[in-house]
């Protein structure tokens, strides 16, 4: 099957059940998307499909095909990302292996909710876990990296 | 060139071409250890000595100006990435913007010093290395000035150093330009380390080194390894501890396509595949029949009803004063209470993972460990071949909490032997439901409360009888840590009270049930349970006596203790006795461990018949700070992993099989329920404690004694349950 990951197209052979997260870890070699539960309890395999949040491990790549799927790695390697900028900044990440699901549900949580609530961020970040504890400053990211996006929409 | 005096320190081959650009001229600081290891595991000796003259090595210096630090100890989470390179980067004067973190290899030169072997635990790192890391700071700053003295033909007492600089009058060099004559140097036998009062960085708040790795997906974790011809691993386990194969057939796990190789191993038999999802569905089409064995009977209720019963009879004595059974006969007011915790699995965010090759010259892993002094010894033992022979490339830990610490190296051990079995190089990766499934929980534990209350409301008389099963037992940490039949661990916390003090006749007492259950420490171990009932309980006396609880402690607490002082902080800053939002209560507690003093208060409310937990103010006395925002984070950390135990997670047994299986019935601590923690560190001069566990005692006696405040109801099981 063809798959659509980060822009670049990727064909592979796989079980038609297979999960998206295991395509993207074991086949295609993206490491940065996460398991945790195999059961979309913990979030840590947050990726998008044409730009929603999906949990990779129960989606099966079979029905992606003509989707655009985008993982942790599209964000860049330099941390540049408003999101990724915003991480820094407020030092959320302790063990770091919730850190690229987290980074997918923020950024998709900004892109449909430019300034979220602290209710908002409750909602959309609910479903991922970290067993550190980072929430708090996850919050405080959330909000910095809305801001940031902010100055790069006027800086644009 | 690189310096290899004792034949360990020399980066593996991998690691030396990926870093050969830096390492070209580069310095290693070869310098002795020189303190005796303190050993936490026995305090009349066990583990493996440490050599008494040691080569070590912490500190590359590229002719790029590139610090590279070598860490000892495993990151988890708890920030030794970037507070352990603070320390030596202070002794270094370098510029902290040229600072790179390695893990070390796996060698007994990078033995904790608290352990006497390699390992991270017991939120030891930052204290029992500190002394350490300074002393390699120095050395290195020391021979970087040897060099520069002599390339100037100056004395090196004219020289000083400067973010990454030498200088003497008119001339200046980067450590990068001194790094190769440096290198050539014989360590200096004694430094002098800077006095605090010097001291730029020690306790300035310092982003995270790690940052940048974890926010872009590229931070390596066991998990991630990719080798040419690796394969992927699940193994199919009893679902009752202590249960064997009775019978299998690989045929139909062997027609999924992917799998390649069935074999059996002494934990249960693994499938082996191209990738995970072939190895699971593999597993998943096995034909395997059990026999559960003795285990099969196990319930919690029949184990609960078995705790109630021993706890009815004093066991071995852990701690004891004054004729206590005379005074509690005579009392006039007597109080009872019997708490119950559960087990709990640690479930770290990464699944366990191990990745192993066995070649001729002897075995390679990858993988998370906090113990790699005990890991080497244990495939080393199932390979027969030398520790040395056994090379671990520890990779960042999705999490540890202790589980990463296995006496037994379970989940490398069982990896090893597939390796060995298939002849092949293998990852094993464990599911959740393995994870929730598969042991080493934090114990479950039952104390029993009497106190006899005196005529000011005092305690005049106080027993507590603990019955849960021992860590130790059955590992080689026995002889060190069990002492007349007690498992210190198992009284941490509760033998050592500080309210013991204050009450002239005290006994606390152990039971030591065994079972299959497999046991292990669970971030703050002991404390994790005894600080919820110690701290519950005095507040249960508090209230007896009519008193505050605040004002109680004070009159329990010696005056000048670190606990009260905490106490004081936390209570201040939250505005203990203030009147809060309507249907809001405040509890507090106090607790000591692993060396710092914790106190919290939380601020709570009952929603639809569900527990918030709105406020948080944590104070921590844990002496000298190294990285202040390292603290912050892990109270924040603990708070949360202690409120995931305090208000949803338990393991529990029915027909001898675990009745909880992923985060839907193993429920933790989500966003949506963290409250605001505000944390206040103690100035503080005295020794220095750890900060990975402390915070985590003192939450759960917090908010039962909210809920006591705001209901009247006194809740005495974890997790808290309102109907």
């Amino acid at each position: 099957m063809k798959l659509d990951i980060n822009g670049r197209e990727h064909v592979v052979d796989v079980p038609d059940d297979m999960p998206l997260l295991w395509v993207l870890r074991d086949v295609v070699g993206l490491t940065g998307t996460k398991f945790g539960c195999g059961m979309a309890q913990c979030g840590a395999c947050t990726v998008h499909v044409d730009g929603a949040p999906v949990r990779s491990c129960v989606t099966p790549a079979s029905a992606l095909a003509g989707k655009k799927v985008t993982t942790i790695e599209s964000l860049g390697s330099d941390g540049s990302h408003p999101v990724q900028r915003a991480w820094i900044e407020h030092d959320v990440v302790q063990c770091g292996y919730c850190q690229s699901g987290q980074i997918m549900s923020a950024v998709a949580l900004l892109k449909v909710k430019p300034k979220p609530s602290d209710a908002d961020i409750d909602a959309a970040m609910g479903g991922n876990i970290c067993r550190c504890g980072t929430y708090q400053r996850i919050r405080s990211a959330v909000h910095r990296a809305a801001e940031l996006g902010e100055e790069n929409r006027h800086d644009a | 060139m690189t310096r290899d005096p004792g034949g360990l320190l020399q980066p593996s081959r991998r690691q030396f071409l990926a870093t050969s650009a830096s390492l070209a001229g580069g310095l290693v600081i070869a310098c002795f250890v020189p303190f005796g290891a303190r050993r936490l595991f026995a305090q009349e000796g066990a583990p493996p000595a440490a050599p008494a003259v040691d080569p070590n090595a912490f500190v590359r210096i590229g002719s790029d100006d590139t610090i590279t630090i070598l860490l000892k100890h495993a990151e988890m989470g708890q920030g030794v990435w970037t507070s352990l390179p603070m320390v030596v980067a202070e002794e270094l004067d370098c510029d902290w913007t040229r600072v790179r973190v390695e893990t070390a290899p796996n060698a007994q030169v990078y033995a904790n010093n608290a352990f006497g072997i390699q390992g991270t635990g017991g939120s030891t790192s930052t204290h029992e290395s500190f002394d350490q890391m300074r002393q390699a700071g120095a050395m290195a700053r020391a021979m970087l000035v040897e060099a520069a003295a002599k390339r100037w033909k100056v004395d090196a007492a004219t020289c000083r150093t400067e973010n990454g600089f030498v200088i003497s009058g008119a001339h200046k060099a980067s450590y990068g330009e001194l790094a190769d004559a440096a290198a050539r140097l014989k360590p200096p036998q004694k430094v002098v380390v800077k006095d605090p009062s010097k001291w730029t960085l020690i306790g300035k708040p310092t982003r995270r080194l790690d940052s940048l790795a974890k926010v872009t997906g590229k931070a390596g974790f066991g998990i991630d390894v990719q080798r040419p011809g690796l394969l992927v691993g699940v193994i199919a386990r009893c679902p009752v501890f202590g249960g064997t194969p009775k019978r299998f057939d690989a045929t139909s796990a062997k027609a999924i396509p992917g799998v390649v190789d069935v074999v059996q191993v002494p934990s249960g038999i693994a499938i082996l595949a191209n990738h995970f999802w072939a190895a699971k569905k593999g597993r998943e089409a096995l034909d395997v029949e059990w026999n559960a064995g003795a285990g099969a009977s196990l319930s919690t209720p029949a184990m609960r009803a078995d705790y109630r019963k021993r706890a009815d009879k004093p066991g071995a004595i852990a701690k004891q004063a004054g004729s206590v059974d005379a005074v509690l006969e005579a009392a006039g007011t007597r109080i009872e209470a019997v708490y119950e915790v559960p087990f709990l699995a640690h479930a770290p965010m990464e699944p366990l993972n191990c990745t192993v090759e066995i070649g001729k010259d002897g075995c390679e892993i990858w993988t998370g460990t906090q113990f790699q002094g005990v890991d080497q010894g244990v495939v080393a033992g199932i390979l027969g071949i030398k520790p040395e022979q056994v090379k671990i490339h520890t990779q960042f830990l999705g999490g540890g909490f202790g589980r990463r610490a296995n006496p037994q190296s379970d989940f490398i051990a069982e990896a090893v032997h597939v390796a060995k079995a298939a002849n092949k190089p293998v990852k094993i990766v464990w599911t959740r439901e393995d994870d929730i499934h598969g042991g080493y929980y934090r114990p479950m534990w039952l104390s029993r409360f009497v106190a006899a209350l005196g005529a000011d409301g005092m305690p005049s008389a106080w027993t507590h009888t603990v019955v849960g099963q021992s860590i130790a037992a059955g590992t080689p940490f026995a002889a060190g840590m069990i002492k007349d039949g007690v498992d210190v661990t198992s009284v941490e916390g509760a033998a050592d009270s500080p309210y013991l003090a204050a009450i002239a006749a005290h006994r606390v007492d152990l039971h030591t049930p065994e079972s299959p259950i497999p046991v292990l420490w669970w971030r703050s171990v002991g404390h994790s349970h005894t600080a919820f009932v110690v701290e519950s309980f005095v507040d249960e006396l508090a209230h007896a006596a009519k008193v505050d609880p605040l004002a109680y402690r004070r009159k329990l607490l010696p005056a000048d203790s670190r606990n009260l002082r905490a106490l004081e902080l936390a209570a201040r800053e939250f505005g203990w006795g203030k009147p809060l939002a309507k249907g809001h209560a405040a509890g507090l507690a106090a607790h000591e461990s692993f060396g710092s003093h914790v106190a919290q208060v939380a601020e709570l409310s009952v929603e639809d018949g569900r527990i918030r937990v709105h406020r948080v103010v944590c104070a921590i006395d844990c002496g000298p700070v190294v990285n202040p925002m390292t603290i912050e984070a892990q109270m924040q950390s603990a708070i949360a992993f202690g409120l995931s135990a305090a208000l949803h997670s338990e393991v529990t047994f029915k027909d001898g099989k675990v009745e909880q299986s992923n985060f839907h019935d193993y429920r933790v601590l989500r966003l949506d329920e963290m409250p605001k923690v505000e944390v206040h560190i103690v100035k503080s001069t005295e020794k220095m404690g750890g900060v990975g566990e402390p915070g985590l005692p003192p939450i759960a006696p917090a908010v039962a004694n909210a809920l006591f405040a705001l209901t009247g109801k006194r809740l005495r099981n974890l997790p808290l349950k309102l109907a």
